[in-house]
């Protein structure tokens, strides 16, 4: 039975607890943060996590790096944010640099680079089950869908750029949103 | 080199904050970018991400990925901070204002409208991964079973992973 911790993290403390979200969190380490966060460090209650996570989701940018760096900053300020962020990635952006090298560097034998595009196609069968999920909501609001189907319509069948259609849709989907609940 | 670079910085950092309601949104725009700057063919960027989902950590390691390809070691550093460092100060600052807003119903209303904006762009993710990768039949059937079995069943993402880069390997999916 963990007592509950009083005293702000210390920096190495924020670091390492970071670190090891990074490191253990495969397709998802949101919640991982979440256990870490508010059951084992007790950092946050429940409420204080749901909170800070609306304003990750707010804003642009991967939302467990915002995660980061809100918290950080949050007992520690600009040190905190740096020392909550570098744990973050430093670990795996190390795996992901050694993989691609590995790769880059057996991507002539035949079966590497057919694994690995038996990976890319698992991997591209996971992003469409992810857009199946956030899509289902959408179902019963037409104006949702419809705003959908643009941004889907410009991107993947005209290919135009990102921003200029974030530009002219962001705006009017704002415009024409009704908030939830 | 160092307009390599200065390109990969300033690519990343603008897209850095485009990535609305996180890095999925920003696949089909990497995609594009990786096109035509030559970083990486359609086929050759969906391998990259899914290296980069095999790997642990946050799901925008791919960005690291473009930049080591583009530039080595230095690229992939300089595409990561640059990629993190404009959201993050974003957050930084909006973080220590954020009580003033939270329930302002303008708030919510942003919230609610850049939803179905984010659904569009991940549905588009799925569609151009998945165009650049199911180079034949059998290949579309593991995309079809790896998206079945990740809604149906509780079963870890890695497996799926593993299981494609298996029948890879062992020629059955040429």
């Amino acid at each position: 039975m963990p007592p509950p911790e009083p005293a702000p993290p210390s920096l190495p403390r924020l670091f390492g607890s970071f670190f090891a979200v990074g490191m253990m969190g495969f397709g998802g380490v949101l919640p991982l943060a979440r256990r870490m966060i508010v059951e084992r460090q007790r950092w946050l209650t429940a409420a204080e996590f749901t909170d800070l996570l609306a304003l990750c989701q707010f804003l642009p940018g991967p939302n467990i790096a915002n995660l980061s760096v809100a918290l950080g900053r949050r007992f520690h300020g600009p040190a905190g944010a740096f020392a909550a962020l570098a744990g973050l990635l430093g670990g795996p952006v190390a795996v992901v640099l050694v993989l691609g090298a590995v790769f880059d560097r057996f991507a002539a034998v035949p079966a590497v680079a057919d694994g690995l595009a038996g990976m890319a196609a698992a991997a591209s069968g996971l992003v469409l089950a992810t857009a199946l999920r956030i899509a289902a909501p959408l179902r019963r609001r037409p104006v949702g869908v419809a705003v959908a189907a643009v941004a889907f319509g410009a991107i993947a069948l005209l290919r135009l750029p990102l921003l200029p259609v974030l530009l002219a849709l962001v705006p009017a989907a704002i415009l024409s949103a009704r908030p939830e609940r | 080199m160092t307009g390599v670079l200065l390109t990969l910085a300033a690519v990343a950092a603008v897209l850095s904050l485009q990535a609305v309601g996180g890095a999925n949104a920003l696949i089909p725009e990497l995609q594009r970018q990786a096109l035509l700057r030559g970083w990486a063919s359609p086929p050759e960027f969906a391998a990259l991400f899914a290296l980069a989902q095999a790997a642990p950590g946050p799901n925008m390691l791919v960005v690291t990925l473009l930049g080591q390809r583009a530039a080595g070691v230095v690229g992939a550093l300089v595409a990561t901070l640059a990629f993190v460092l404009p959201s993050s100060v974003l957050t930084f600052v909006v973080a220590g204002v954020w009580e003033r807003f939270r329930t302002a119903p303008w708030r919510q209303r942003v919230q609610a409208g850049l939803t179905p904006v984010t659904v569009g762009l991940v549905m588009a993710a799925a569609v151009l991964l998945c165009r650049a990768s199911a180079g034949n039949l059998r290949m579309l059937l593991v995309i079809a079973v790896s998206a079945a079995a990740l809604l149906a069943t509780k079963l870890h993402p890695l497996w799926l992973l593993g299981l494609g880069a298996a029948l890879g390997a062992a020629g059955l999916l040429r």
